[in-house]
């Protein structure tokens, strides 16, 4: 008896001992969960994508930043949080057969313009001052909002840069260009704001793109944590372009961003694809360059990190079951309201003006010009001719003036 | 995933407290409207027109209008109305109340960003236009209007509007009477758009259109926000003679209106009729030409322009504008506007204006010289243009030399110049009633008629693209090169031939392999080497 005894207890001590530690099991499965979801800790996501060339037969660099520009969007970042700058317009230049339009794939398969393309910087504005007041925010007040990059320490930025480039600088517009040491300045910066709050243009994590000739120059010099960085040649190597297009006459897209684009065609906001399949986009059998990357500066390890923390918009959601309730002003509308009509009784009657008065233009007065005192240079001609006279005639003479 | 959120919408969200809470009438509506007209040569013109009254007092509240993506600050404190176009239609507005012109930066920087300019603002703001109107924008390229995709703006779609053979936009915000006493005043904000469909492109040799040849869509739904949502079509022609052409489906009402001077007619199609659209959910209008049009030429306007730089070299030029007035009796004033910018260094002194040979004196000038680098020239006249005549106006100019900083970075395409303007009350064949702004078409209240005999016409030249003298860019890099080469070379080669000193050296005794050669030849009895 107490032989069962104690062996019924042992076995139910057994049974909750076993039970607890699946329950804490299962607990600790949903921490994880719970962990995962919060894993990135960053709320919002924004993308700066350049261009820096300019001329026709520069295509492909604007073909380039377009296909990262559609896959962005259609990944869930909207225009209001993509910063896109184009130096060239391709798709109205007079030289394109297809007007409107702008190719990636030849034969005309895949028209990365689309129809709702909305490009910040365009043209002459896309210069290397432009490029850092965008990322440190030194911007002049009157810029519209849509110019502006409006991140904060919890946003995940990408940037994306293309054109053409050497050891160690990228050029912008075939007239000046960015080194490497500027960019990593500009970095830290950033990371530096990350002390003030709301809009202090800084980031949590940073990804960097580059495709251009002896890429992988330009991140060899960042210092600043959190970025993690991707180049499509080393240096001494060049980033060569993929394929020409017969009917276009130029060459449609350069080899990386090409196979990058495929490679970003397959996801969806949902995917699960981490940075490592993004290392291993466009091997040198393709490529012909060797694409490089740096993650020393990234805290967490690149195949913990998804694309779509980056590429795509994935929002966390908070479920709250309270009800908040939205009040209207009514005060403030019936003043505004009550004061129109004021306005309606008070005011005199207007009329529009003549379409084009001929008379009164004939017949106005010339408009009394506003007087401005004698500048310095009337001053001193003044100073000099009453000096000589004085010097000549004696000074005798000045008690008639005073 | 709705990229381009409605315009309407965004409006009234951002018109702050009142709009559409409160149960009282709208204080905003949106009405829009598409005009299109075939032309005698087999062309098409399709004129888009949007408008959206706001029934606020601007001048207080300073109402942050949110134009599709930029937001535009309406020029608070001022009530002079604000125009930008670009290629502009030879449609004309309405001649601002003489207020002085306030441009607020934001305005030009946003306004631009919206107009796709290429190159320079021209019109900074420290040059007020004076008695006539607004800057333009020497070249833009077409931008999509962020507007709803519902009603007209389905069809703007940038595939096809790229194929044409001209197009415009331009952008208009004024105050209008918000009643017939003009109490009080609304803001009225006009997007319109025109393009010319070249017939060829579109007709495949014969000279039909249809809106989904021309546009690749049809219309299927009003925009829900509209209060008025039409399409009128031009056919004047089909009145006169009954066997021209055909248009389908059939109009259920006509308008008849005297526009620019000559009497038309308009056939209706209302996208807020429920008739109209019913069965196949989509309006596809379709013009057949019964009988071929002959290709004659379209009639000439009473007032149309001309301008072009002439001259040879880099250093100087002449500008020249011709106007011509082809109405066989009558004489009428024209208002010049010129701004051209300030590295075309303008001789006054050589403005010359001739018609028909003589010499024609304005009747008012007005000219503001350019400051460099600060504002443009401005050249303000009133010229009467006679009867059945070309007025040549010209002016010689020099063209600065930039400092190498300022150049763009394609230096050698040239800087633009910005088209003239020119308004004039061009006499018209027919009297014209004046307009009801609620009840007309909004293209006939663009520019409203207000004296029968005459209609307001604003016209823009050709914008210009001029040469300056160019530094050649490369020349630095060319410099370095040879001049570092000439050093190597010639005073390397001194420098080496002064200091080279030469010093005997002492043969070594030889390796390895010179001792075992010793060694062989010894045992030869052979002399070692």
């Amino acid at each position: 008896m107490a032989v069962t005894d104690s062996l019924s207890r042992a076995a139910t001590v057994l049974a909750t001992v076993l039970l607890l530690s699946f329950g804490s099991v299962a607990a600790s499965h949903i921490e994880d969960q719970a962990e995962q979801f919060f894993r990135s800790g960053h709320t919002n996501n924004w993308a700066v994508l350049v261009c820096t060339s300019r001329f026709w037969f520069n295509y492909r660099h604007v073909a380039n930043t377009l296909s990262v520009y559609r896959s962005v969007k259609r990944l869930g970042i909207p225009d209001s949080h993509i910063v896109l700058m184009l130096a060239d317009d391709m798709a109205c230049n007079p030289r394109n057969p297809k007007p409107a339009t702008v190719f990636s794939h030849k034969n005309m398969e895949l028209n990365v313009y689309g129809d709702d393309v909305e490009v910040d910087y365009r043209s002459y504005e896309v210069t290397v001052e432009n490029f850092l007041r965008v990322l440190t925010g030194r911007i002049p007040p009157s810029t519209p909002r849509s110019k502006r990059l409006l991140s904060d320490d919890r946003s995940n930025i990408l940037i994306y840069m293309t054109g053409h480039g050497g050891n160690g600088f990228l050029k912008f517009q075939d007239s000046e260009e960015i080194t490497n040491i500027e960019l990593a300045d500009a970095f830290e910066q950033m990371w530096q704001k990350r002390r003030c709050y709301h809009f202090s243009f800084s980031y949590n994590e940073l990804l960097f793109i580059i495709d251009t000739c002896q890429g992988a120059s330009m991140y060899e010099r960042f210092y600043s944590p959190n970025i993690m960085a991707l180049a499509s040649s080393q240096v001494g190597e060049d980033s060569l372009s993929h394929q020409p297009d017969p009917a276009i006459g130029v060459h449609l897209m350069d080899r990386y961003t090409f196979y990058v684009l495929e490679f970003l065609e397959e996801i969806n906001p949902a995917s699960q694809t981490n940075m490592n399949d993004l290392f291993q986009v466009c091997p040198k059998s393709l490529c012909v360059s060797t694409p490089g990357h740096r993650t020393d500066l990234f805290q967490r390890d690149p195949k913990n990190v998804l694309i779509t923390d980056f590429f795509g918009s994935v929002r966390k959601v908070e479920i709250t079951t309270e009800t908040i309730k939205l009040q209207q002003d009514s005060e403030i509308m019936e003043s505004s309201y009550k004061e129109d009509q004021m306005d309606e009784k008070l005011m005199e009657p207007l009329k529009y003006a003549e379409q084009l008065p001929v008379a009164q233009i004939i017949h106005q007065k010339p408009k009394l010009k506003d007087w401005h005192p004698p500048g310095g240079f009337i001053l001193g001609l003044w100073a000099l001719i009453i000096m000589v006279f004085f010097k000549t005639y004696g000074i005798k003479h000045m008690k008639f003036i005073f | 995933m709705a990229a381009a959120m409605p315009l309407a919408l965004l409006v009234l969200l951002l018109l702050g407290p009142g709009g559409w809470c409160l149960a009282e009438p709208p204080r905003d509506s949106l009405r829009e409207e598409l005009v299109i007209t075939p032309l005698p040569s087999g062309d098409v013109a399709a004129t888009f027109q949007f408008r959206t009254r706001w029934d606020s007092e601007l001048q207080r509240e300073g109402v942050w209008i949110n134009l599709g993506r930029s937001s535009v600050m309406s020029s608070q404190g001022s009530s002079a109305p604000l125009s930008t176009s670009s290629t502009p239609p030879t449609q004309s507005l309405p001649l601002p109340p003489s207020n002085p012109w306030v441009w607020p930066m934001t305005l030009t920087t946003t306004f631009c960003a919206m107009l796709c300019c290429r190159g320079r603002w021209s019109a900074p703001k420290t040059s007020p236009p004076g008695r006539s109107s607004c800057p333009v924008v020497p070249r833009a390229s077409l931008i999509s209007f962020h507007l709803l995709q519902a009603g007209l703006s389905v069809l703007l779609k940038a595939d096809r509007l790229f194929h044409t053979s001209y197009h415009s936009q331009a952008v208009h915000i004024r105050p209008v009477c918000r009643n017939a006493r003009c109490t009080s005043i609304s803001w009225e904000l006009r997007q319109t758009l025109s393009v010319v469909f070249d017939a060829f492109i579109t007709g495949q040799g014969k000279k039909d259109w249809s809106l989904f040849r021309m546009f690749s869509r049809t219309l299927t739904e009003p925009c829900p926000l509209a209060s008025e949502s039409r399409v009128y079509v031009d056919i004047t022609t089909y009145n006169q003679d009954n066997e021209t052409l055909e248009v389908h489906p059939p109009p259920t009402t006509t308008y008849q209106d005297v526009i620019l001077g000559t009497r038309k007619t308009y056939a209706i199609y209302d996208l807020l009729d429920t008739a109209m659209i019913n069965n196949s959910r989509n309006l596809n209008i379709q013009l057949k030409w019964k009988r071929p049009p002959e290709n004659e030429a379209p009639p000439v306007p009473f007032l149309h322009a001309q301008r072009y730089v002439s001259g040879y070299g880099l250093q100087k030029g002449e500008l020249s504008t011709l106007l011509y007035n082809t109405h066989p009796y009558r004489a009428f004033p024209v208002l010049l506007l010129d701004t051209v910018p300030w590295y075309l260094r303008l001789y006054v002194h050589t403005l010359t204006i001739t018609s028909k040979g003589k010499e024609n004196k304005p009747s008012y000038i007005h000219y503001q010289p350019a400051q460099d680098r600060l504002q443009p020239h401005l050249l303000e006249m009133l010229i009467q243009l006679p009867a059945n005549s070309v007025t040549k106006v010209s002016i010689q100019f020099e063209r600065a030399l930039l400092k190498w900083t300022e150049y763009t970075p394609d230096p050698n395409h040239g800087f633009y110049v910005s088209p003239s303007v020119l308004s004039a009350l061009v006499p018209s064949m027919v009297a014209a009633k004046p307009v009801d702004w609620e009840e007309s078409p909004l293209f006939n209240s663009l520019f409203p008629v207000s004296d029968g005999s005459n209609y307001f016409v604003r016209l823009y030249t050709e914008p210009l693209l001029v040469n300056l003298p160019t530094p050649d860019f490369s020349m630095p890099y060319n410099v370095i090169c040879l001049t570092c080469t000439v050093v190597a070379v010639c005073y390397g080669s001194f420098y080496n031939l002064l200091t080279r000193t030469f010093h005997i050296e002492e043969p070594r005794t030889g390796g390895l392999a010179k001792r075992l050669a010793n060694l062989i030849r010894r045992a030869r009895g052979v002399p070692p080497l």
